[in-house]
C-alpha cells in the first residue's frame, strides 16, 4: 500500500479527500493519523444529510489511549457514511485509505481542494512534523 | 523526547522493536509496540506478554532495624511477613492520605525489597531517607542497576521456567526466590499487574536483553505501557496519581483490606481509625459505560444532572469489549447497580455501578501433579 497516495488531498489535521469526477468527494484520516492513535474503537460521524465546513469539527475518533477530533477537509452535504466503519472501526488501522472511508461529501465548491496538499507536501508537512 | 528522560537498560531493544515511546514519570518508555495496545492486551489474557517495568522504584532495606522500621511507615504486618513472601501495602501520611502504594518483599530475615511507583520514588525515597536512620548499606535504591521485567498470562510461568535453572512450582502467588539463570542470581516473584497469573523478574541491567529475548522467542508478546493500563483496569487495580493520591485514603479506594489496624501503631492509622469510626464520604467504584464513547481521566460523573463527582480511570476494555472505568462517587451512590451518568465530553452518557474486578480469572491451576 503507498502510504500517501498520489490521487489524494491532504490537511494539515491529517485528513484525506478522494475527489470524484462528479462533485462528490470521499473522506478520511492519513496513515500518519491512524499510527498516531493506535487501536480505533469508536468513530462518531456527522449524519447523513448534515452540512460539513471544511476545517470546522465533523466528528470524533476514539482509540484506546485517546480522543481526536477529525475535521472536515472540505465543506458539503454529507451524502452517505461509512456504516461499515462504524460496526468495525479498526478498519482506519488496517486501511485508512479504503475500507477506513468515513463519509461521501457532495462538495460545496471545488475550488476548497486547492487549500489542501498533495502527497508530497503533506509528506514534507509530516518530515517537519517529526524534527 | 524532552532531554532528561531516564532510559531502561531495554532501551535500546524497544527501539529496535519499533516500540512507540513515550515521557512517563521521568522514564522514556513503550506505550506500545507495533501489534498495538489490543493485541498485546489479548496476548496477556491468552497466552503471555512480556513489559519492562524497570522504572518502578526497587528500594532495599537491610539490617536487623529494617523489618521494625517497616512496620512503622508500611500499613502490612511486617513481622508476619515470613521470608519469600510479598505484600501490596501502603506508605501513609499522618493524615492517612495516600503517599504511595508498593509492594513490600521479605527477602530474607533481615532484607527487604519495596517496590515503588515510578511517579512516587522520589517522594518515598525522601520519607523513608528522613526517618530511616541508616545510611547505606542498609538502604540503597536498587532502580537504577538493574532491570524489572514482568512476565504476565496463564503462560507465564511455563516460560519464566524455562528461563531458570530451577524450577518455581514452589513459588506461590505473592512470593519470591532468588534463582539462577546461567550463575547469575535474578530475583523472581509470583507477582503482577495485570489480573493473570504471572512472574516479576528483577536482575541485574546487563542481563536485560537476554532475559527479554529469551521470554520473546519463546513466545512472549512484548507489551508497552497501554496494555499494562487497560489490563489493570479490567482486573480493577489501581493507579497512583489517577485513583488515589495524597487526597485519598485506602478506605476511600476500597482497600481497606491492605490495612492491618491490629498492629499498635503505623503513621496514619490514627487518621484512618477516626475515618473509619465516620464512614467515608466518598468511594471509589467500577462503572460500566452503556454507550460506546470511553470515558476518561476527569470527566465529570453526574446524577440527576449534577456533577457528583469524577472518573479516575477510564478505558476500553479489550476482554470485555465495553467501556469502563473506575471514580469517586458519593459513598450513598456507590452501590452496584445505581445508575449514574459521564459526562463525556458535553454528552451525558448513561453507566452503572459494576462490581469490581470487571474482569477475574479463574483460580490458577496447582502445578500438575501436586
Amino acid at each position: 500500500m503507498n502510504v500517501y497516495p498520489s490521487d489524494l488531498k491532504y490537511s494539515k489535521e491529517h485528513e484525506w479527500v478522494r475527489l470524484g469526477n462528479d462533485g462528490a468527494a470521499e473522506v478520511g484520516i492519513t496513515q500518519f493519523a491512524q499510527e498516531q492513535l493506535g487501536d480505533v474503537v469508536y468513530i462518531d460521524l456527522p449524519a447523513v444529510g448534515a452540512h460539513i465546513e471544511q476545517f470546522k469539527k465533523m466528528g470524533e475518533i476514539e482509540s484506546v489511549k485517546a480522543v481526536s477530533e477529525v475535521f472536515a477537509p472540505v465543506s458539503g452535504e454529507v451524502m452517505a457514511i461509512n456504516q461499515e466503519l462504524v460496526q468495525t472501526p479498526e478498519a482506519v488501522n488496517k486501511d485508512p485509505y479504503g475500507k477506513g472511508w468515513m463519509v461521501r461529501v457532495r462538495l460545496k465548491d471545488k475550488g476548497e481542494a486547492a487549500r489542501l496538499m498533495d502527497a508530497r507536501a503533506y509528506q514534507e508537512m509530516l518530515g517537519k512534523a517529526k524534527h | 523526547m524532552p532531554p532528561g528522560y531516564k532510559r531502561t537498560p531495554l532501551y535500546t531493544a524497544h527501539v529496535s522493536a519499533s516500540a512507540r515511546m513515550v515521557p512517563f514519570a521521568g522514564w522514556e518508555m513503550p506505550i506500545s509496540f507495533p501489534s498495538g495496545i489490543i493485541a498485546e492486551h489479548r496476548a496477556v489474557r491468552s497466552s503471555a506478554g512480556i513489559f519492562d517495568v524497570s522504572h518502578m522504584g526497587r528500594l532495599e532495606l537491610r539490617g536487623a532495624m529494617a523489618g521494625a522500621f517497616l512496620d512503622t511507615v508500611l500499613t502490612a504486618d511486617i513481622p508476619r511477613l515470613t521470608e519469600g513472601r510479598a505484600r501490596y501495602t501502603f506508605v501513609l501520611r499522618e493524615d492517612g492520605g495516600i503517599l504511595d502504594d508498593c509492594i513490600i518483599y521479605k527477602l530474607k530475615p533481615e532484607r527487604f525489597l519495596l517496590i515503588c511507583n515510578a511517579s512516587r520514588r522520589d517522594e518515598v525515597v525522601a520519607w523513608l531517607v528522613e526517618r530511616f536512620p541508616y545510611p547505606p548499606p542498609q538502604f540503597i535504591d536498587r532502580t537504577e542497576g538493574t532491570v524489572m521485567i514482568a512476565c504476565q498470562g496463564p503462560a507465564a510461568r511455563d516460560l519464566v521456567v524455562g528461563l531458570l535453572d530451577s524450577d518455581v512450582d514452589e513459588l506461590m502467588p505473592y512470593s519470591n526466590k532468588e534463582m539462577d539463570v546461567g550463575g547469575r542470581r535474578i530475583l523472581v516473584a509470583r507477582t503482577g499487574y495485570t489480573g493473570e497469573d504471572g512472574m516479576e523478574i528483577i536482575a541485574p541491567g546487563e542481563m536485560s536483553t537476554l532475559l527479554w529475548e529469551r521470554l520473546r522467542q519463546k513466545g512472549a508478546t512484548p507489551c508497552g505501557l497501554g496494555a499494562r493500563d487497560t489490563l489493570r483496569l479490567e482486573a480493577g487495580l489501581r493507579l497512583y496519581g489517577q485513583d488515589m493520591d495524597t487526597s485519598t485514603n485506602p478506605l476511600e479506594a476500597g482497600l481497606e483490606r491492605f490495612v492491618e489496624f491490629s498492629k499498635a501503631s503505623f503513621i496514619g492509622r490514627e487518621a484512618l481509625l477516626n475515618t473509619r469510626e465516620r464512614g467515608v464520604a466518598r468511594k471509589l467504584v467500577g462503572l460500566e459505560i452503556l454507550g460506546r464513547s470511553i470515558p476518561r481521566h476527569g470527566y465529570a460523573i453526574l446524577s440527576d444532572g449534577q456533577p457528583v463527582g469524577a472518573v479516575a480511570s477510564g478505558s476500553y476494555a479489550p476482554t470485555l469489549d465495553k467501556n469502563i472505568a473506575m471514580g469517586y462517587v458519593p459513598t450513598g451512590l456507590s452501590a452496584p447497580g445505581t445508575k449514574l451518568w459521564v459526562d463525556i465530553r458535553g454528552k451525558p452518557v448513561e453507566a452503572v455501578v459494576a462490581h469490581m474486578p470487571f474482569y477475574s480469572r479463574t483460580r490458577p491451576l496447582a502445578p500438575a501433579g501436586r
